[in-house]
């Protein structure tokens, strides 16, 4: 394999590696609110792991909506319910030890099955900006699906106002 | 770049990225973070769909399913979110905790 | 010739110059062509970094001196003028003593939170100055999503914000660092879709392509100049970013008369100042947007012919644009809360929206009256 090749792996490993860290770290931090940052840190990661799928539109759609959005939601519920982060001893329920084996088992099957699969691979390259044809798509292929989606989110708008409201 | 990483690490990825979340959203006693490791698994299944589209895809350009598809994933878990935030709030409000064990009105 | 390119343009040439001369060496070297592709590259890149770290903060320093100055006469006083001539070394000698404070790790704050909020709120904005395009091409990179990106940086101050106030452990700190991210959050909707407007005019998310396209009437083809919408977008824009960046008259989150210094009330030193960094290079960024959005960033009379105009036009209508925040500053009383959250989503949010809309139909009629017209010539 050519120097290229190496240098490609390695930032995909230091990456992926880093997104783990952060992944496990929001779910085994103690401080909920340590674990919401945590958080944030995953979705960069993810962002990136998408850059180097050269989807860079979703990338930033990425922070623009997980970090500026979804983030700051996460952390605002955070600071109203923070009553009782002090008092808790445990962040982890009764049930965790069941949940850990099971959800090795999985991992492990989900390993053997992703290694087996022939998966097919066409390996075209992108060619130029894929923006305006994602634009085009969303508003002539995906029409139903993106209408349904946006009155679904005005829907939520409304519902989260609704059930939040004193 | 594309063609000197296998597909293969970039779904093992999402899977490992998917199993964190699960055992957030199974595990934690905090109904928030149960709500963040939702977003993990959200996530994870978002970096499948981007991978598919980019090495599956017989026109990445015009054939952009995967993306789409990752949009409208992002567009859901914003929604999630939200409701299941002000669900917590209201819940916070009531009972005075977010630890999923003690709210268990309906249990018997 | 080469004499009339390097006086016209100097700096894209220097780039030119530098670039081959490196080629050159390496080829001459025997470096086989695909590591001479990545070495340029990288030491490209160095280069555009370190100007960008070093115009950046220097640029600030002369915003802090341009504002003391400007409000001091806007209130009938001198402002700065010990330190040098008219004071213009004042700048550097408020550096030497931020760098030369005791850093404060104040007890009971969250430690690790409280020493990265301060990065986490410049990274972002430093980070916008990759995608400004300062003259004509001058700009780090010209990204095809150039617009998003400079949204979506916007959007990551927030959590800055928020990790600063929770993390001081602080009731001052927490009062303002709530109440900056229900604002950034509230009034980034109208800031995105004010620059929706001109996306749609533009058709472009490229900076580049937007500032390209405002080229019509001798370089004055500016969106601002697109009547009736444009100067409502640019208006709802300023208000909208003048709020995302917590300045006069919405600095509520650092209200220093009822919450001492909002969320960065515990921080000291070189802590705080870049705290104040990242506040007046959002300024900068923000009328930097503007200026491309609405005002033709490098576009003017002659920059075809002297591209080196074009720096001093981009500067130009920063400045200017800084100026008229400075003077809302010096002019207006701050609101209050329920104020500023009713105008946001009750006022902003729905006459952008309609905004849209009119310009949305505006395009369509024109474009039917177009094919209409070019179908009875033909």
């Amino acid at each position: 394999m050519d120097l290229f090749g190496v240098i490609s792996q390695l930032v995909f490993l230091l990456v992926a590696v880093l997104t783990l860290a952060a992944g496990l770290a929001t779910v085994l931090l103690r401080n909920v609110f340590h674990a919401a940052l945590a958080l944030v840190g995953t979705f960069f990661g993810v962002a990136a792991i998408y850059l180097m799928l050269e989807a860079e539109f979703l990338a930033i759609v990425q922070i623009l909506v997980y970090v500026g959005a979804i983030a700051v939601l996460i952390l605002f519920a955070v600071m109203l319910t923070r009553g009782m982060m002090q008092t808790e001893d445990s962040n982890i329920n009764s049930q965790w030890a069941w949940a850990a084996t099971a959800i090795g088992v999985l991992f492990v099957g989900l390993f053997i099955l992703i290694l087996q699969v022939p998966w097919k691979i066409s390996g075209q390259p992108v060619v130029g900006d894929t923006t305006p044809a994602l634009g085009t798509a969303l508003l002539t292929t995906y029409l139903l699906p993106f209408e349904v989606v946006s009155v679904l989110l005005l829907a939520t708008l409304i519902g989260a106002f609704i059930i939040a409201r004193e | 770049m594309i063609n000197d990483i296998p597909l293969n690490y970039f779904l093992s990825l999402a899977a490992a990225l998917f199993c964190i979340g699960l055992f957030g959203s199974l595990a934690r006693k905090n109904a928030i973070a149960v709500l963040m490791g939702i977003e993990l698994m959200l996530n994870a299944v978002n970096i499948n769909l981007v991978a598919f589209w980019r090495y599956g895809s017989p026109d990445p350009i015009l054939n952009q399913a995967g993306i789409v598809f990752a949009l409208f994933v992002i567009t859901l878990a914003a929604a999630e979110a939200a409701i299941g935030l002000a669900l917590v709030i209201a819940i916070y409000r009531s009972r005075d905790t977010v630890n999923v064990e003690e709210i268990n009105l309906l249990k018997w | 010739m080469d004499i009339w390119t390097l006086i016209t343009d100097p700096f894209v040439t220097i780039y030119n110059l530098l670039r081959s001369g490196i080629i050159g060496l390496l080829a001459s070297l025997g470096v086989p062509p695909d590591w001479i592709a990545l070495i340029v590259f990288l030491i490209m890149g160095i280069i555009v970094v370190t100007a960008i770290l070093i115009v950046a903060p220097v640029m600030m320093m002369y915003m802090t001196w341009l504002e003391r100055k400007l409000v001091a006469r806007m209130q009938d006083r001198v402002g700065p003028n010990r330190v040098g001539p008219f004071g213009l070394l004042q700048p550097i000698a408020d550096m030497i003593k931020f760098l030369t404070k005791e850093d404060i790790v104040p007890e009971g704050v969250d430690k690790p939170v409280h020493l990265l909020a301060p990065i986490v709120v410049v990274i972002p904005v430093i980070l916008s100055f990759s995608v400004i395009q300062f003259g004509v091409g001058m700009g780090a990179v010209d990204l095809n999503l150039g617009l998003l990106f400079l949204l979506a940086m916007g959007s990551m101050a927030t959590i800055g914000v928020f990790m600063a106030g929770f993390g001081s452990h602080n009731k001052f700190a927490m009062i303002g660092g709530m109440r900056a991210a229900a604002q950034i959050i509230s009034y980034e909707i109208p800031q995105i879709l004010s620059v929706v407007v001109v996306v749609l005019l533009a058709g472009s998310i490229s900076l580049n392509g937007i500032i390209e396209k405002q080229s019509g009437l001798f370089g004055l083809g500016w969106y601002f100049f697109y009547l009736p919408v444009g100067p409502i977008a640019f208006f709802i824009f300023l208000l909208a970013a003048t709020a995302e960046i917590n300045r006069v008259p919405f600095d509520l989150p650092e209200a220093e008369s009822e919450l001492v210094a909002g969320y960065h009330t515990e921080y000291s030193g070189m802590k705080f100042g870049l705290f104040y960094l990242a506040e007046f290079l959002n300024t900068f960024i923000i009328s930097a947007i503007a200026a491309s959005l609405f005002f033709g960033g490098w576009q003017g009379p002659f920059v075809q012919q002297i591209p080196a105009l074009g720096i001093a036009y981009f500067f130009g209508k920063t400045i200017i644009l800084i100026g008229i925040q400075l003077w809302f500053r010096g002019s207006l009383p701050r609101i209050r809360v329920d104020q500023l959250m009713n105008f946001g989503w009750k006022r902003l949010v729905p006459a952008t929206l309609a905004l849209i809309l009119f310009t949305a139909a505006f395009l369509w009629a024109y474009r039917v009256l177009n094919q209409f017209l070019t179908g009875l010539g033909g």
